[in-house]
């Protein structure tokens, strides 16, 4: 019967496998229907471990905008570890959500949200668990369309096989719209099955539908054309963009789970969108514009959230949350409200200047200080200007400095390696600016005590940004000028010793950006990494390089490509990209000229606060900028007191 | 820059709670980490009034007495709560348990007039097994069995690795339960444990360990165990509540 739980199966298994609490449901917050209460039902899925999805805003969101609608359902899963997969294929227990512990396969819809290109292997293993068919093609009309969501769904092309569809942009609206769809599909008793369906979708212009779309190539490997095979559907589909945040305050009921996760913390968006123009940066690049949620909605979520979770941290998130046009009053209104209540704020701190640390002290006052991190991303003045991350030397240094001549032993300093034009010197000077950091640190403070982690991630390439044309330097030279950074940064054996370097290799960032930049032909490596037992990739113990490059070399010749082409091949303008057809906003002739502007260290001002540079979003999308300020304070909480009892 | 102080003058503990809650149904795999944070956000959630330690980072006042392995459903497990302020205890299980995930259920609360600590009280647990797949009459002959060795020498990995210990001295009694009458299908036979609280401590696996080497006695899936009580260990055998003497002193005050 369908909708039935499987967990007197399930049951059985778990005694046997690691953490079983994460497969149990149970949280607060979680919500549970009768199946046959409701008319439309979603199961939603963050492809990746219980630890790290749970807290997942995207899905939280989504879950509590759908389980507001009467006639709705929504449940979670997770992927399963592979103790337990293994497992659940040996006793053939499905793929189920946590919420009911119902089968995967038994519902309408499964929502995907894929914050990274490393989930999408977990994606088939969660098909496969549930008895769906991996390839889209292959469905029928009792299988749930397959959705992703999430921003590497701005170039789904790597997964058309195995999806129905893909939503680019906020999801909030779109989950309803859908909604919508397949309720009155149903209610007029399912004309023309599940192709009446996707094409019911596709007609909103905002829903890709990839069967829908037949991809040509030239001779040489590159794309020729991607057109529809059908009258009715759009030749490009357009992101959603949610406006007026106030409106939208989820999540109200956070989910608080009983297992350990990444982020023990009532998580608020302060904002959503970024035009600091970073030009490595999709997510800044894809969220356009900057719309804020006002100081009064905030306090109010925070509220709200606390006494709902019973959480004791705060963070307050965004792309770069320093830069709400309100944060001061805002920091100061939230710690003056939780003072001496065992709450702490925290700030996902990347602004490089002294404001950022007015804030940290703001929001340490409660007497718990968190390490403080700065992301001048790139090591020289040079490629700062290349990437756009307008920060200089002076401004960094000062920064730090002022950072511990207020208390702080330690900070963090975030970089990356492998960008544009990027030369062993420019890696070099991280070195010499953490070197810096500390002689002028130890100055300012008279103490030795002082302390910097740098950190290093590599440069992938995405879509939808001015590097979506650069070539990606091979895993070697990455290799190659950390092992350079590294020695001098130890070159000075007193100044080395305060300096910690933390670091990843570059073999996985070069498949990151194989499945970032591929297109439909790379369906077949991910395929073949899979059936190889490729799992978790996202996960440096269970991540093999040797297997990805084995399935490149089996699946990918019969094309006339390799990896290489793929990932170290700059792109032409005259190019045809894997994601042209999908719209973001952002202008095509726009991110060209962002592009050849980076290639002479040519930078951009930010539109927040400069005339419009014709980036291309809100004309197109028919959006604006919002921000504040508002003018509004928050007013002390009255202190509430005596048991409370009930929900 | 001078050294920061910790914020002192955190209020006193006027008042403790103990706590008797359950772990039921799915929620027996919580562990006893998932447990203490679940209810440290519980406790914060209902309002209750903790008191918190002094330092840098206060901790609130909760102390847990052994916890039943994760898993394991349980009827009885303790905590004690210190208060910065009085509450009726009965509002604070109603307030607590409202606050918590049903399953992890909190059935009593009361007020420790004693002095002694509520882990003296508990020297010994009763436990009972649902054993799959394994008839009466074979858990009775394997319960015969095990009773008749002064030693029974088990396995159990544990962080250390690998280590080996007798399973038999802890046990007080041990007795296979008939079924109740109309369970259908496969038989579930049924076995009534209590085990003295010892160093390293016997589990209700490690009796079923020693069973599975006196007698080969082996479940067709994983078993299900629930703490039934825990408590004062008597001479006759008996499990006394280990809240009854605080019951009793606020029932004569």
């Amino acid at each position: 019967m369908r909708g039935e739980s499987v967990f007197p199966q399930l049951e059985q298994l778990l005694p046997l496998v690691a953490k079983p609490i994460q497969y149990v449901g149970g949280e607060l917050g979680a919500t549970v229907k009768p199946w046959d209460s409701v008319a439309v039902r979603w199961a939603l899925m963050y492809p990746d471990a219980y630890e790290v999805g749970l807290p997942n805003q995207g899905v939280q969101i989504l879950y509590e905008v759908l389980n507001e609608r009467p006639d709705t359902l929504a449940e979670r899963t997770y992927s399963v570890w592979p103790d337990l997969e293994k497992l659940m294929r040996e006793r053939a227990v499905p793929q189920f959500t946590v919420d009911s512990h119902r089968a995967l396969g038994d519902f309408d819809l499964f929502g995907v949200s894929f914050a990274t290109e490393l989930g999408y292997t977990n994606l088939l293993t969660a098909l496969d668990l549930a008895g769906i068919p991996l390839m889209a093609a292959a469905r029928g009309d009792d299988h749930p369309l397959v959705i992703a969501g999430g921003h590497a769904a701005f170039n789904p092309e790597p997964i058309a096989d195995f999806i129905d569809a893909a939503v680019l942009g906020d999801g909030e609206e779109a989950v309803l719209e859908i909604t919508d769809i397949v309720a009155a599909w149903r209610a007029a008793g399912s004309p023309g099955g599940r192709d009446e369906l996707l094409l019911r979708l596709a007609k909103t212009e905002s829903i890709y539908v990839p069967r829908f779309y037949d991809v040509d190539y030239l001779p040489d490997g590159r794309i020729q054309r991607v057109v529809p095979n059908r009258a009715d559907v759009p030749f490009r589909v357009h992101k959603r963009t949610t406006m007026d945040l106030d409106a939208w305050p989820y999540p109200k009921k956070p989910l608080v789970p009983l297992a350990e996760t990444v982020h023990e913390r009532f998580a608020v968006e302060i904002f959503r969108g970024c035009t600091r123009g970073c030009r490595f940066c999709q997510a800044g690049m894809i969220t356009r514009p900057v719309r804020e949620r006002s100081i009064t909605t905030v306090g109010e979520m925070v509220k709200q959230g606390l006494e709902f979770s019973g959480f004791h941290e705060v963070g307050l998130l965004s792309l770069s949350s320093a830069d709400h046009s309100e944060i001061g009053d805002m920091c100061k209104g939230l710690a003056d409200q939780y003072a001496g209540t065992n709450v702490s704020l925290s700030l996902p701190s990347t602004r490089v200047d002294a404001f950022n640390i007015d804030l940290a002290q703001e929001l340490s006052r409660n007497g718990r200080r968190t390490g403080l991190t700065f992301a001048p991303e790139g090591g020289s003045e040079r490629i700062r200007k290349v990437i756009n991350k307008m920060v200089s030397e002076e401004d960094l240094i000062r920064t730090v400095v002022t950072a511990y001549s207020n208390g702080w032993r330690q900070v963090k300093l975030y970089f990356m390696c492998g960008l544009p034009t990027e030369t062993d010197e420019d890696v070099l000077q991280i070195a010499r600016l953490a070197h810096e950091v500390i002689r002028n640190g130890r100055a300012a403070t008279g103490s030795r005590e002082v302390r910097c982690t740098v950190s290093i991630g590599g440069f992938v390439p995405k879509p939808h940004t001015p590097f979506q044309w650069a070539a990606m330097d091979r895993p070697e030279v990455i290799d190659h000028r950390l092992r350079l950074l590294k020695q001098a940064i130890n070159a000075d054996k007193s100044l080395g010793k305060a300096i910690g370097m933390r670091y990843h290799d570059g073999e996985p960032s070069l498949i990151e950006g194989l499945l970032a930049r591929g297109d439909r032909r790379v369906g077949a490596v991910i395929h073949e990494v899979w059936k190889q037992g490729g799992r978790f990739d996202g996960w440096s113990e269970h991540f093999s390089y040797r297997r990805w490059i084995d399935a490149c070399e089996k699946a990918l010749p019969a094309f006339g490509l390799d990896i290489d082409w793929y990932t170290t091949r700059e792109r032409e303008l005259a190019e045809v990209l894997p994601w042209d057809h999908l719209d973001s906003g952002l202008d095509k002739d726009w991110l060209w000229k962002d592009w050849q502007d980076a290639l002479t260290e040519y930078e951009q001002d930010d539109c927040r606060w400069t005339p419009c540079f014709d980036c291309g979003v809100c004309p197109s999308m028919d959006t604006e900028i919002q921000i504040g300020p508002t003018g509004h304070k928050l007013l002390p909480l009255t202190p509430v007191s005596g048991l409370k009892v009930g929900g | 820059m001078s050294k920061r102080q910790p914020p002192g003058g955190q209020a006193p503990v006027v008042q403790r709670i103990r706590i008797r809650y359950t772990k039921r149904g799915p929620l027996r795999f919580t562990s006893h980490r998932d447990f203490a944070r679940a209810v440290e956000r519980a406790i914060h959630r209902a309002n209750v009034p903790i008191a918190f330690s002094q330092g840098f980072t206060p901790h609130p006042k909760i102390s847990f007495s052994s916890a039943a392995p994760t898993g394991v459903a349980s009827e009885a497990e303790y905590l004690e709560i210190g208060l910065r302020e009085r509450v009726d205890p009965e509002l604070l299980r109603l307030a607590l348990d409202s606050a918590l995930s049903p399953g992890l259920d909190v059935v009593e609360a009361v007020e420790a007039v004693t002095t002694d600590s509520l882990a003296d009280r508990i020297t010994a647990s009763r436990w009972r097994l649902e054993l799959p797949g394994v008839t009466s009459d074979s858990l009775a002959a394997a319960v015969d069995k095990f009773l008749g060795h002064d030693e029974v020498l088990v396995e159990r990995l544990t962080k250390q690795g690998r280590r080996t210990f007798d399973a038999r001295a802890a046990v007080v009694a041990l007795t296979a339960v008939e079924p109740p009458y109309g369970s259908m299908g496969a038989p579930c036979a049924i076995l009534d444990l209590v085990v003295r609280q010892v160093t390293p401590s016997v589990r209700p696996d490690d009796v079923l360990s020693g069973l599975r080497v006196v007698a080969d006695l082996e479940p067709s899936a994983p078993a299900r165990v629930t703490r039934v009580v825990q408590g004062t260990l008597t001479a006759q055998g008996e499990i006394v509540d280990p809240l009854l003497k605080d019951r009793d002193q606020a029932a004569i005050g």
